[in-house]
């Protein structure tokens, strides 16, 4: 068990880097801390696998360190760093029973028969395989086979960190919930780092303590989740999480102030000079806007019913709103005004949150 | 270890080669040179023994023979199999599983156990020494092959193709060369290839069914190296041409051997 | 897949099954005619039961050829499988060497089987081949003309060298076949090199090999062509496997009845080897 560390950490699958998308990821600076449980979160092709795999030691990085506990581990082969991972697919040994898939990284590291007994109907408790032991691991469904696979990893009790690599893409929606909890529990139970890895803002948003997200090879932000609805850093991460995603608008800056053709809107984070930068846009989420009797100046467009509440679409003069309404409540006919809760209304320069 | 992975591969190839270079060397030599020295490459380099098949109606002929009754059997192949791989891969019906093992059992015959009963049915039909024959009769071992290779690619087509053609108006024939065939056209180039292939290298029924005006090239060779003795350099000159239509086949088909060799089926 | 039932569908299979049943069933009756009677020519037939049936069966000259054709079959099982599971393992897995290796190597699988004969006759020939040659150069009497052991390990090396491709290919198909993520679960489980051949490549081959076990069983079992342009089944009859022996008693001495029962002795042989083996990889599959 231990802290791991990535430092300046960048890779590319090319012989020679030109430019910034020949990168898979880049600059990439974090620190895990132990037993923590991590969601590691961006769209297919933000180099998650990637970073996952650089820590596994599958792939050697082009550039930068990696540390446990503060030793750098970075030449060191996937045995050497004690790690255990979960792949998208379950990952499980044809000939073997569930027990021996069980046994096998124990005996691959030499440790002794009756401790390896104890060991797997440990963790075949736990994971409620028990029954199932002497079985043909080949004949298992999909979540037993994945179950099997998170318990190879678990096997070992000496693991630095347990690395999940969307592991759920292959089991059914219904049994899915139940694995996540169950992941989520065992997380509890014996505190072991944890890294998941997943496009699916709900799993990460469940299983997490923390979340990093990434974007196009860089990590955007890390923070809990109420921290990325609340105050995401960047653009991708306001419109990533979230449903509705976060509405990002053109605004303008006059004398410190910022605007929206002319309407003054009030943020969080605009008293200071904003100048050098290419882009200027304002982030509000549609959970913090409503309709008023003054503000910015909107036309309706469209309105879905999800139950609950009602999603409106409209239009300002800075780009399309979505807000989200009480269900009992009524819309305006036509045009309306919309004000922005002040805390959570954001100015973001070239992508990123301008800080204070 | 791994820095040396590239040995057996290599090792193997030049294995493989060696024999043919061997072929094509002597294909390059005179006569007295094969007879009376032993050179590892031709001294007296000479393109005789080729311009003489070029040039030799009895040699030249026996090639498009070859290359003709192959195409044909190709072609008959893969048509007669294309609808039977799709009942085998869409429907159940009566006897269909001791149809499907009956077929390959066919590739299981030794064709050296048909050869008299083949020359004797050819003959009494009246189509002894045509191409046709050769065509036809190779279609024993093809047309299994064929079903077998096209049923595995087709299995792995999802039947909901099928059904939106139906539900898009497709009548069963517009969807089944509109839709289906180029969905498969990876498929129906590996089994072309498999067809090709086990057509051109078979010799003996070929033989068998052959005497003068459809003899394949493979046949001329051996009557020549009986009959007029000692002409190696002829023969050698003819079995080289003869490894250049397989030669271009495989070139064509590269990228798609290994997954052919699987049948589909992996 | 779940296929649904239309006895229309056999329409779509009487082009197939017209035309291989032209090809296999009137010629097979043909052998049955013969091998049940005796003819003098001129379409007279005897009835003979099955004495041709037993003459075989208690023929030395049977139980020779088939006892050199089972040898040489397990020999060509023994060497061709392994070895071409081992060159498959080391084949390059991308680049260009992949389209290089497969071209290469698929060349013999697509040479007539009698050039193969010819050009491994004129390889082995002790005086002007590159084979016989270098043999005796390094102090080997080799002589496959004269020998039958060396008759034996050309036409064995022959068969190598024609078919060992058709298992790599097979083999490196199958490999391909397998995910990353199996590599990197066994590497990170700290597999050996042993362990992950065991467990991981060798169980998704199966269905690959067997059907190379199955070809190559069938192919080697009714080998003719080769060795027939090779040795001619000599010196004697050392290497006068099933089919040419066969060819021999049926063309050579016209022996028809005796022939056409070994001809379905033979088949039914090669028939019930298939059906056996295939079963056991099936219940195998099944089981697990």
């Amino acid at each position: 068990m231990s802290k791991i560390t990535l430092q300046d950490l960048s890779h590319s699958y090319l012989q020679s880097q030109n430019k910034d998308e020949d990168w898979a990821i880049r600059n990439v600076n974090i620190d895990w801390q132990d037993g923590g449980a991590y969601a590691l979160l961006g769209p297919s092709g933000c180099g998650k696998t990637t970073l996952l795999n650089i820590i596994s030691g599958l792939i050697n990085p082009t550039k930068g360190k990696i540390l446990f506990n503060n030793v750098d581990i970075t030449k060191k082969n996937p045995v050497e760093r004690n790690i255990a991972q979960i792949f998208q697919f379950p990952v499980i040994y044809d000939t073997m029973t569930v027990f021996e898939n069980l046994a096998f990284p124990l005996r691959n590291r030499q440790i002794p028969e009756d401790e390896i007994n104890n060991k797997v109907n440990e963790i075949a408790e736990m994971l409620e395989l028990t029954s199932t032991l002497n079985n043909r691991a080949s004949g298992l469904t999909a979540d037993g086979k994945q179950k099997i696979s998170l318990g190879r990893g678990l096997a070992r009790s000496d693991v630095n960190v347990i690395m999940f690599d969307e592991p759920l893409t292959v089991i059914d929606p219904h049994l899915k919930w139940i694995l996540r909890s169950k992941l989520k529990e065992l997380h509890q139970k014996i505190k072991r780092t944890m890294i998941y890895v997943t496009h699916d803002q709900t799993e990460a948003l469940t299983f997490a303590d923390q979340v990093v997200v990434m974007h196009d090879g860089q990590i955007v932000q890390t923070g809990t989740p109420v921290e990325l609805f609340e105050k995401p850093k960047h653009t991708f991460v306001g419109h990533f999480i979230g449903s509705p995603g976060m509405n990002i608008l053109s605004c303008q800056i006059n004398n410190g102030s910022v605007a929206i053709n002319g309407t003054r809107i009030e943020t969080s984070n605009s008293k200071i000079g904003i100048s050098n930068f290419s882009k200027i846009e304002l982030g509000i989420r549609p959970e913090f806007i409503s309709f008023d009797k003054k503000g910015l100046p909107v036309k309706i467009l469209n309105v879905s019913n999800t139950g609950k509440n009602k999603i409106i679409e409209t239009e300002s003069d800075g780009g399309k709103i979505k807000l989200i309404i009480k269900a009992g409540e009524k819309v305006p006919e036509g045009s309306a005004f919309l004000t922005f809760k002040k805390d959570y209304t954001y100015v973001y320069g070239d992508d990123w949150i301008v800080e204070k | 270890m791994k820095k040396f992975k590239w040995l057996v591969p290599t090792i193997y190839i030049i294995f493989l080669m060696l024999p043919i270079y061997w072929l094509l060397n002597m294909s390059f030599k005179t006569t007295t040179e094969i007879i009376n020295t032993y050179t590892l490459w031709p001294q007296e380099f000479t393109l005789d023994n080729y311009k003489k098949i070029f040039t030799d109606s009895t040699w030249y002929t026996g090639y498009l023979n070859s290359i003709y009754y192959v195409v044909l059997n190709t072609f008959i192949s893969v048509a007669a199999a294309l609808p039977a791989a799709y009942a085998f891969s869409r429907y159940k019906f009566l006897g269909d599983k001791h149809l499907f093992f009956w077929l390959l059992t066919n590739r299981m015959a030794p064709p050296a156990v048909f050869a008299l009963p083949f020359f004797q049915f050819y003959s009494s039909v009246n189509l002894f020494d045509t191409h046709v024959a050769v065509a036809l009769s190779h279609c024993l071992f093809n047309i299994p092959l064929a079903v077998w290779i096209l049923e595995g690619f087709m299995s792995s087509v999802p039947k909901e193709l099928d059904e939106t053609a139906y539900v898009d108006g497709y009548s069963f024939w517009k969807f089944f060369f509109k839709i289906f065939i180029p969905t498969i056209t990876a498929g129906i180039g590996i089994t072309m290839f498999f067809c090709f292939m086990f057509s051109w290298v078979e010799l003996l029924l070929a033989k068998t069914l052959t005497a003068v005006a459809a003899k394949p090239i493979a046949a001329t060779m051996t009557r020549t190296a009986s009959t007029s003795g000692y002409e190696l350099g002829l023969l050698a000159a003819a079995g080289s041409l003869t490894i250049v239509p397989g030669a271009i086949v495989i070139y064509f088909v590269r990228n798609y051997i290994a997954k052919g060799f699987a049948l589909g089926r992996v | 897949m779940n296929k649904t039932v239309n006895q229309k569908a056999w329409f779509f299979v009487i082009p197939v099954f017209v035309l291989v049943a032209f090809n296999a069933i009137i010629p097979l009756m043909t052998v049955v005619n013969y091998a049940f009677q005796e003819t003098f020519g001129n379409n007279q037939f005897m009835w003979e039961g099955t004495r041709w049936f037993k003459q075989i069966l208690v023929s030395e000259r049977f139980h020779a050829a088939l006892g050199r054709q089972v040898l040489f079959t397990l020999i060509i099982l023994v060497i061709q499988i392994p070895l071409g599971i081992f060159i498959a393992l080391n084949m390059p897995k991308e680049g260009i060497g992949v389209p290089i290796c497969l071209v290469l190597m698929s060349m013999p699988l697509l040479i007539p089987w009698n050039v193969v004969g010819a050009m491994w006759n004129i390889f082995a020939l002790p005086d002007i081949g590159f084979l016989g040659h270098s043999l005796n150069a390094m102090g080997f009497d080799y002589n496959f003309t004269q020998q039958s052991g060396d008759a034996w390990f050309t036409t064995i090396l022959m068969d190598v060298w024609h078919w060992t491709s058709l298992v790599v290919l097979l083999s490196y198909a199958g490999l391909r076949s397998i995910q990353p993520a199996y590599y990197q679960a066994a590497e990170i489980d700290g597999a050996t090199r042993w362990a992950v051949f065991r467990h991981i490549e060798l169980p998704k081959m199966k269905k690959v090999l067997t059907i190379a076990i199955l070809l190559r069983f069938m192919d080697s079992f009714m080998i003719y062509t080769e060795p027939f342009v090779l040795t001619g089944g000599g010196p004697g009859n050392a290497t006068a496997f099933l089919s040419i022996d066969l060819v021999k008693m049926a063309l050579g001495q016209f022996d028809l009845g005796p022939a056409a029962a070994m001809s379905l002795i033979y088949f039914f042989i090669v028939l019930t080897v298939c059906w056996v083996f295939y079963n056991l990889m099936m219940r195998n599959e099944s089981k697990s």
